[in-house]
């Protein structure tokens, strides 16, 4: 296939699908102990912030797809994060997705 | 009997495996490359220690997915010995070949120390030169080691007798000052049901000749040994193609 036939071809299959941005946000189950978020709540209140009630750590993942519509892309992650981003036996999830490219 | 020990990008306890079985204990080992899709001829894997894939995103959570592990869930499946030692027991968890997780530490500090463990149950073929309520002397060098396992898998792990070694005092006493990491139930190491995949977070490599100054770990590889020559039909010398069930 020529350079240009390709080019075609793959803008035919992007006509179809549509870019979206998702942030996954991931962090331990209620009740797991986090000595990460502990820390970080004692560093604060050694800072004088003494009106916290509750720190926990996480992580953020965010991500670039294609995918033919935002439904389609909802199920693609939730894949991801049931086979890889995600351990389920200590950790929880939620996320947010809207179209457009990621910055 | 052949061990095998299994290389990841980023293992690093992979040669000191290697050199235990074939020069401290005498039996045959080779390497196994993680893109190898088919182990053949092997009686016992070992998953050694290290940092696969940079540790990135969680321990153990990329090397699951290497083209080697289909085959190594299939071999375990099918009775065949698998040791995973600390990384090696940290992607065995990712695997879910055994039940539980790992998370950091309590001090979130990388404790790298000699640590006892107390042997709690010596029917398994890792255990089985050991007596119960032994104590071995054998280091532990990780961040993430503090097990993890809500109460259903506890439950499941104490019916079954699948904790194999408990983090113990120097007298095989259990205390919260006797357990480095902050882990469940003072668990160092399990089984998974059928006793024949072990995780332990110490290292059994490290502390297999005198001049290291604990040759405790070495039964563990010596257990594996008797157990294979006096029931040689455990072994599972023949090929075990990748598996498409999950691992």
């Amino acid at each position: 296939m020529t350079q240009r036939a390709k080019r075609r071809r793959d803008e035919r299959t992007h006509d179809t699908e549509r870019l979206f941005r998702a942030k996954v946000y991931v962090s331990l189950k209620k009740g797991l102990a986090d000595p990460q978020g502990s820390t970080i709540k004692e560093a604060l209140e050694s800072l004088g912030y003494g009106n916290l009630t509750r720190v926990r750590f996480g992580k953020y993942i965010e991500l670039g797809l294609r995918a033919k519509g935002r439904g389609a892309a909802e199920e693609k992650l939730k894949e991801m994060c049931g086979k890889l981003l995600v351990n389920p036996v200590i950790e929880k999830y939620s996320y947010h997705i809207e179209e457009g490219r990621v910055r | 009997m052949r061990f095998g020990v299994v290389v990841f990008p980023g293992s690093n306890c992979d040669d000191d495996c290697y050199y235990v079985v074939r020069d401290v204990v005498g039996e045959e080992v080779d390497f196994i490359w993680h893109k190898e899709r088919r182990v053949e001829g092997f009686d016992c894997l070992i998953l050694p220690g290290g940092f696969s894939y940079g540790d990135y995103l969680r321990t153990g959570a990329i090397a699951r997915f290497s083209p080697v592990m289909k085959a190594i869930g299939s071999f375990a499946r099918r009775g065949g010995l698998v040791i995973g030692i600390c990384n090696g027991f940290q992607i065995l968890l990712e695997s879910n070949l055994l039940p539980g997780a790992m998370m950091k530490n309590r001090s979130l500090r990388f404790i790298c120390k000699f640590a006892n463990i107390r042997v709690e149950n010596n029917l398994t073929p890792f255990t089985s030169l050991c007596q119960i309520g032994q104590v071995l002397k054998i280091p532990i060098a990780h961040i993430d080691g503090r097990y993890y396992a809500d109460h259903e898998i506890m439950r499941g792990l104490k019916e079954n007798n699948q904790i194999i070694f408990r983090y113990c005092s120097e007298d095989g006493e259990l205390s919260q000052e006797s357990n480095p990491n902050g882990s469940k139930d003072f668990i160092a190491g399990i089984s998974n049901r059928s006793g024949n995949v072990l995780g332990l977070m110490p290292h059994p490599e490290r502390a297999s000749e005198s001049i290291l100054s604990s040759e405790d770990g070495r039964v563990v590889f010596e257990s594996v040994v008797s157990t294979v020559k006096r029931s040689p039909r455990r072994s599972l010398r023949n090929d075990c193609p990748p598996s498409e069930e999950i691992c």
